[in-house]
């Protein structure tokens, strides 16, 4: 996972409440076996004019030019705003997976769905909980001017307009670390191996029936 | 000091270790795999180096992208080849960490959630996870079940454990009793209508009340599985009795000496009585209606006797623009009552609604008649190959097919259309699925979420009718 530290990048509104992961990424991509190459489908019922399949050459197809990611000013995104509970349903980690394929690295929106928000962290895309006055504000100030980019600064914890007014955000302490340092949480846990062994033993006594022969 | 709630000793009970932030590392039981979201972490595995923590505690099986249809030719009978190679590397990935799966041509295959409280796998006090959202359903039985993402699922198998932070503890208590011809699916749809699918976002849901007391297993399965529906990562219900008795005598639920102590265990499974909820909802089941969604969202939905809500009528200008965007997406118009919807075609499954159960009540509904000529395809698939087998022997197969339904194979089918069973655009179903999010069936396809029973009757019908008039 590579590393967030601070982050500079164009912001992209996509001005929608309860964005679920079937619209990040439809479910006819989720059957790839790998982790790369979701970009291109990122969003692809709203993007495209027609049916998207797997292993379609996306650069021939029809785009929807009402779609705020086929417009021009905002090519090159990186900074993706949205109204409440984005990324609700299913699991998927195709969704963040997507997100970074395209070359997100930032969404910010009032609420998160508590799955997506986790997958979030653990592909070093950095979700940003705002009030819905802030997010308003910034829609109305991105909708206002072209070229609207924010500076993300995740060890000091803020957000930078582009006048140089600067506000905080809230993160949490483990997260942060782990995106700073681009951490793999299997590799901190089996630094407990001692702790986890230990659990298991005691569990095996009190419940013996959760533990196969 | 207050007394627990269910949550807080489940949560107790698997924690390895808290760290220095709060958060804490807890211990997995039961960890249950499928085709989707698990290639990507057996490459994670293979690329470090990693071998599965404890086999024994997980149990795979292809369930999204099997085929419904005829499956004389096997894996080969997979049409989709993206499809199939997915299928083959679960196969190819169980075989190389030893890991249990049911194939695709197994009698006991079918959709994860249906599976694992049917092998016992699933059982009371468990910590249960799984790389799909619908892993609540298994909170049924007392246990603490949640899904995760793929990262996730790779963490599990690397260490049998979790970094999690504890939720907030929500109840949902369902006092008195529903009228005849409403269900479990009713009762959660309700839930969901009222308090928003972001209103349960951050806390732990348990299921409370005489309702869901008086509900089977099998209905607070279908309570529990739309729990992530309103924002909950887990939804759980108090195990008691009726949760004891389904999981006795099924293949991997203990045996002899250990049953006694394990029953002795779970007899604790609820909250106690001084126990203090973070948030509490009540809601009267004497007021909870068939319900019927009309937007593209789980909280969009009504009672069958009500109208096509009118966004002019929604104060909050997201809102507003939300249900209309909904509306637009649906093709309905503001104020339409929702008997006067006609439907394309009907989904009776998922593992929402795919148990025995849930086949039965459909059946009673279909039984002596037959699907309106406006609907073009009525499908019946059951969650599991042993769901099939009983309803065969019970005769439902028989029911449905007379009627005009198509009795399928088990799998995740037109839930997600991940497979070949899928809306096309602009067509219009009543789906006992859980989801109606824009194209979930489909692309351009309109899902309105209902009980089996009101699935049943609006096939025949052709249109969304009250199931209560129907029989009565």
């Amino acid at each position: 996972m590579d590393k967030f530290e601070i982050h500079k990048g164009l912001v992209v509104p996509l001005d929608r409440a309860n964005v679920d992961t079937d619209a990040i990424i439809p479910k006819q991509f989720l059957k790839s076996i790998k982790r790369s190459g979701f970009g291109p489908n990122l969003f692809d019922d709203w993007r495209y004019l027609d049916t998207g399949e797997p292993g379609m050459d996306n650069s021939n197809r029809p785009v929807n030019p009402d779609f705020v990611l086929n417009q021009d000013r905002y090519q090159g995104g990186s900074i993706l705003i949205a109204r409440d509970n984005f990324g609700c349903g299913s699991s998927r980690e195709h969704a963040p997976w997507a997100l970074l394929d395209y070359g997100f690295l930032v969404v910010i929106a009032p609420s998160f769905a508590d799955i997506f928000f986790n997958n979030c962290f653990k592909n070093g895309i950095l979700p940003i909980i705002q009030s819905a006055e802030v997010v308003d504000s910034l829609f109305n100030e991105v909708n206002n001017n072209i070229g609207y980019a924010l500076t993300i600064d995740l060890p000091n914890q803020t957000i930078t307009k582009p006048d140089g007014s600067t506000f905080l955000f809230e993160v949490d302490e483990f997260r942060k670390h782990c995106l700073i340092n681009g951490l793999d949480d299997i590799g901190l846990t089996l630094q407990h191996v001692d702790d986890i062994k230990k659990y298991e033993a005691k569990r095996k006594e009190s419940a013996p029936w959760l533990f196969g022969t | 000091m207050a007394g627990k709630t269910l949550y807080d000793k489940l949560w107790d009970a698997h924690v390895v270790r808290i760290n220095e932030d709060g958060t804490a590392l807890l211990y997995i039981d039961r960890h249950l795999v499928h085709e989707v979201t698990s290639p990507q972490a057996f490459e994670g595995l293979r690329l470090a180096g990693r071998k599965p923590w404890r086999t024994d505690a997980a149990l795979a099986v292809p369930d999204h992208n099997v085929p419904t249809t005829d499956r004389t030719t096997g894996i080969e009978g997979i049409v989709d080849p993206i499809a199939r190679i997915q299928v083959e590397t679960l196969d190819q990935n169980c075989v190389d960490f030893g890991i249990t799966e049911f194939k695709m041509m197994d009698k006991r295959q079918g959709i994860v959630h249906v599976i694992g409280p049917e092998q016992g796998a699933t059982l009371p006090g468990m910590t249960v996870v799984c790389g799909d959202s619908h892993t609540s359903t298994h909170g049924a039985f007392g246990a603490l079940a949640f899904g995760i993402g793929t990262s996730e699922v790779e963490h599990v198998l690397a260490t049998q454990c979790l970094i999690q932070k504890k939720s907030r503890n929500m109840l949902v208590r369902v006092d008195g009793e529903l009228g005849a011809g409403v269900t479990a699916k009713d009762v959660v749809l309700a839930i969901i209508g009222r308090i928003g699918t972001a209103g349960g976002t951050g806390y732990a849901i348990e299921f409370g009340g005489d309702v869901m007391r008086s509900l089977s297993v099998e209905g607070r399965m279908t309570v529990c599985n739309m729990a992530i529906e309103a924002g909950a990562r887990a939804g759980m219900v108090a195990a008691d009795e009726k949760a004891i008795e389904y999981v006795k005598g099924r293949p991997y639920s203990p045996t002899g000496d250990s049953w006694g102590k394990a029953v002795n265990e779970w007899q604790q499974l609820h909250s106690d009585a001084d126990a203090v909820f973070d948030k509490t909802i009540v809601i009267n089941g004497a007021d909870i209606e068939p319900q019927v969604t009309w937007g593209t969202s789980p909280e969009m939905v009504s009672g069958v006797n009500s109208t096509v809500p009118d966004p002019a009528n929604e104060g909050d200008a997201v809102k507003s623009e939300g249900m209309q965007r909904a509306l637009d997406y649906m093709g309905l118009t503001a104020n339409t009552p929702i008997s006067e919807i006609r439907i394309d075609k009907v989904f009776i499954g998922s593992c929402t609604n795919s148990r025995i159960e849930d086949l039965r009540a459909a059946a009673v509904v279909a039984k002596g008649n037959k699907v309106a000529s406006n609907v073009k395809l009525a499908m019946v698939v059951p969650g599991s190959g042993l769901v099939k087998e009983q309803a065969e022997q019970e005769g439902l197969d028989k029911i449905f097919i007379e009627a005009g339904f198509e009795w399928r194979e088990p799998g995740c089918s037109m839930c997600l259309a991940m497979n070949a069973d899928r809306l096309e655009a602009g067509e219009r179903c009543a789906s006992t699925s859980n989801r109606n999010f824009e194209g979930r069936q489909g692309q351009g396809g309109r899902t309105h979420l209902v009980s089996p029973a009101m699935a049943a009757a609006a096939a025949i019908k052709g249109h969304f009718s009250d199931v209560r008039k129907l029989n009565g």
